[in-house]
């Protein structure tokens, strides 16, 4: 299979040298040092490795590298790229949305792409839209009250 | 560690240490000028002449919430502001020794700890500031890292400079009562938050090195198969790849002895590498499944087992932590020494593990554990740091030794299933008569009913599991007080009475116990609940590890299928460090503890694990979530107590007792609903 030379991550064009059918995960995780996209399951069960896809939020633990090419891929890192949050990461604090907060980066694209397609979610749309994401500390509620609580304010990235 | 080691290490200012045992503190004593540090100090803190407050504990962090409490501990006591303060945690060369993050003993021990060490740098710091201004300490106000007496004023590291002080204090030195806390008890946030809510936490599976190859290792295809041959030529064949041979010194059940490894340049080629092996296995003798468990161990208890008469059978299944980041570790070897960095509640634990595998000193072996992605329990042992610490050794380079999920889920061990045979009377006027219990395997946690019980026969027994087992959030007492509030309810509704009214008779000699249920049953509405069709209500309550909780939950059923509505519940563990973190902790162990309570269960048969991904063992999820609310009862006269685990054991016999109060039906194993109710309910 041929491989990816760049990649379109974050806003900028990286240079890299990867096997095409290498996931985005593992391409992500250790050729670009973008450990802020998390492992959890490797068959999209969990989706702690959520990044977005042209806006889109895709697994990437299931997602070639050969896919994404010259697609635009935003991971947690690209979120708030100077230094201020994006109104999500700041909903996820002030909610105390998180414990060990391994699935956070996960939720938090997640949810950035559920709020730009539904700016105003019910309760019952924001169970459907991240019910594909597992915390297992279990903070779920909290979760549900920080995307609430970003309502309006989200939409960028 | 030599003093002048330490202060080499910190650079000049103060150091306070704390020493568990007070006649430490005569033989340390003040200044310590050139001695030995002492042996036995649970916890440090040291201010620096930057005024960098440091403080040092052998306790992790994994998603609890320490890291934060701890230090809105020092800022309490020391008078800086919460983002002054640094914390070291879990790493074995700059931390005291800790036997492990573990039955909920950071805020019971560590935390006073912290506290005393701060308090007492507290008072150097006024010492210092009273020689050097020549003033009465009472003059002296110290507040957000500044002395000041009149017209002078001086910050913490500018009191410490030149200075090059140790104090040795004991561990039993009073402290500020709860009722005059201003950071303690307040609720400081996660103080790692921005660093998680921007992907920039490294967690243990995140940490590079140069050079660093990527490791997997062969397991057997069935527990306690043996490997008879291997050919590794293909494997070996593939760029890049080395296949690592060794046996480890202590076996590991069901895994043996025999390690057979790969490392490569990246991961997808230590995976294909490790598919390329060709092993051939003896298999193991028959093991029991996830179906005849339960008889198997009555069959193997040892003395055999109790010869209760008349008693009701409760069965508990076995049930994986899967914390969402699953084992991980990176080795490095540096001219003989070895540095782990892992994710485990006992670092310390690790780093005995591998002295002994490598026959090397404990200053030989570093094990660092950044905060993780959780464990629940589920994450003493060092398996992952072991096999990346062979493999580094034979690599010649820093080796990453992350688990998959399937490895996680099959290798890992599991909170242990049960059998637990229960019987007991309850006399007209609600008075519990009799009361005998036998625990199968589980453990003795919450064995002890903390009902008034005249002649209780409560035992545990101990037989032979065919999975490797261990610890677990709250650890038996998830089985024990399911059953044991499943029967309370049985024995209230066999003589008629109200379940709530009916612990609270007997819970005469608890008033701890008597005022959580009392206040869960209040916010709950209790009294004024309205039985309709299919819908049902229970409650539970439990004593453990330091803390109270009750337990009230409503619940539907639809043809079989449980809905959890609304829970809520009641927890007391002394006084409140942070409120808004207890309920976190309080809504999760609730959550969590769903998922055991409705269907969570590990599959296996013939020493097989078949629920060994996600897609296969499922885990509670947002849409299993009832309303959950919290009621914290705050008892500012009490020491504060863990509460990572106790919340978790009430929510499974609540929803059990309300599955009752809904069907008629009596569900005595857990998990109740893994497929529905058995019979047509609701």
């Amino acid at each position: 299979m041929a491989n990816i030379r760049e990649l379109d991550v974050n806003g900028t064009r990286r240079r890299l040298d990867a096997d095409a059918g290498r996931t985005l995960l593992s391409v992500l995780r250790e050729d670009l040092d973008l450990t802020g996209t998390k492992y959890g399951c490797g068959e999209g069960q969990c989706a702690a490795c959520t990044v977005l896809i042209d806006g889109q939020p895709a697994r990437s633990c299931i997602t070639t590298v050969g896919s994404v090419a010259g697609k635009r891929i935003v991971t947690i890192e690209g979120l708030a790229p100077e230094g201020k949050l994006h109104a999500v990461q700041e909903a996820f604090l002030e909610a105390d949305a998180m414990q060990c907060g391994y699935c956070t980066s996960g939720m938090i694209l997640e949810a950035v792409a559920l709020l730009r397609s539904k700016p105003n979610p019910s309760d019952a749309e924001i169970v459907s839209g991240m019910n594909g994401h597992i915390c297992r500390c279990g903070t779920y509620p909290r979760i549900v009250r920080a995307v609430h609580a970003a309502t309006g304010k989200g939409g960028r990235a | 560690m030599r003093r002048r080691d330490f202060f080499a290490a910190m650079g000049g200012g103060i150091a306070v240490l704390l020493v568990e045992d007070a006649s430490a503190q005569q033989r340390g004593g003040r200044g310590g000028r050139g001695g030995q540090m002492p042996q036995d100090v649970g916890a440090w803190l040291h201010i620096g002449e930057d005024g960098v407050v440091t403080a040092y504990t052998g306790k992790v962090e994994i998603g609890q919430n320490a890291r934060t409490s701890l230090t809105a501990a020092v800022a309490e006591e020391l008078s800086v502001p919460v983002a002054s303060v640094r914390f070291i945690m879990g790493d074995t060369a700059l931390t005291p020794f800790d036997g492990g993050t573990a039955g909920s003993q950071t805020t019971p021990n560590m935390w006073p700890q912290m506290r005393r060490a701060a308090a007492t740098a507290r008072e150097m710091l006024l010492d210092l500031a009273a020689r050097k201004w020549n003033a009465d300490r009472a003059s002296i106000s110290m507040a957000n890292g500044r002395a000041a007496s009149g017209s002078h004023t001086a910050g913490y590291g500018e009191l410490t400079q030149g200075q090059k002080l140790v104090q040795t204090i004991a561990a039993n030195m009073p402290l500020t009562p709860a009722t005059e806390w201003k950071v303690a008890g307040t609720s400081v946030p996660k103080v790692t938050g921005r660093e998680i809510v921007t992907g920039a936490h490294k967690y243990p599976s995140d940490i590079k090195r140069p050079g660093l190859l990527h490791g997997k290792i062969l397991y057997p295809p069935q527990f306690g198969a043996k490997l008879a041959s291997l050919d590794q030529s293909a494997a070996a064949a593939i760029p890049g790849v080395k296949v690592v041979r060794e046996v480890l010194a202590s076996p590991r059940a069901g895994f043996g002895g025999d390690v057979v490894g790969i490392v490569a340049p990246d991961s997808e080629t230590a995976s294909k590498a490790l598919a390329a092996l060709r092993a051939e296995w003896t298999p193991a003798a028959a093991q029991p499944s996830s179906d005849d468990v339960y008889a198997y161990f009555k069959q193997n208890a040892e003395g055999g087992p109790a010869a209760g008469a008349g008693l009701t059978t409760y069965t508990i299944a076995y049930i994986a932590h899967v914390p969402l980041e699953p084992r991980a570790a990176l080795a490095e070897w540096n001219e003989g020494k070895l540095t782990v960095w892992t994710g485990t509640q006992s670092p310390f634990g690790v780093r005995r593990e591998l002295t002994a595998q490598f026959q090397l000193p404990e200053e030989s072996v570093h094990v660092i554990m950044p905060d993780m992605g959780s464990g629940y329990g589920g994450k003493h042992q060092g398996d992952a740091a072991m096999e990346a610490a062979i493999l580094a050794k034979a690599a010649g380079r820093p080796v990453e030794r992350n688990w998959t999920r399937e490895e996680e889920l099959t290798w890992a061990y599991f909170r242990p299933g049960a059998v637990i045979e229960v019987g007991g009377k309850a006399n007209p006027d609600g008075a519990i008569a009799e009361w005998e219990f036998h625990n199968y395997n589980a453990g003795a946690s919450a064995l002890r009913t903390p009902y008034h019980v005249p002649n209780a026969r409560e035992e545990y027994h101990g037989t032979k599991s065919p999975l490797r087992q261990g610890s677990y959030r709250c650890l038996a007492a998830t089985a024990n007080n399911f059953v044991r509030e499943s029967y309370m309810d049985e024995l209230a509704h066999s003589i008629g009475m109200d379940p709530l009214a009916f612990r609270l008779k007997n819970a005469s000699n608890d008033d701890r116990l008597r005022a959580v249920m009392e206040a869960a049953a209040e916010r709950f509405g209790w009294a004024k609940r309205k039985k309709t069709p299919n819908h049902g209500f229970g409650m539970a309550a439990g004593f453990e590890k330091g803390g109270h909780v009750a337990t009230c939950a409503e619940i539907s059923v639809t043809n079989g299928a449980v809905k959890v509505l609304r829970v809520v519940e009641a927890f007391e563990c002394g006084a409140v460090v942070n409120p808004e973190h207890l309920r976190n902790q309080v809504e999760g162990a609730i959550s969590m503890g769903l998922g055991g309570a409705l269907f969570e269960r590990v599959e296996f048969a013939g020493g097989k694990i078949s629920s060994n991904r996600l897609s296969r063992y499922r885990v509670p999820r947002f849409a299993d979530m009832p309303v959950i609310e919290s009621v914290l009862v705050d008892r500012k006269d009490l020491v504060s107590a863990g509460a990572g685990e106790c919340p978790i054991i009430g929510i499974a016999p609540a929803v059990g007792n309300a599955i009752f109060d809904a069907t008629g039906q009596r569900v005595r194993s857990l998990p109740m609903a893994a497929q529905g109710l058995g019979r047509a309910a609701g």
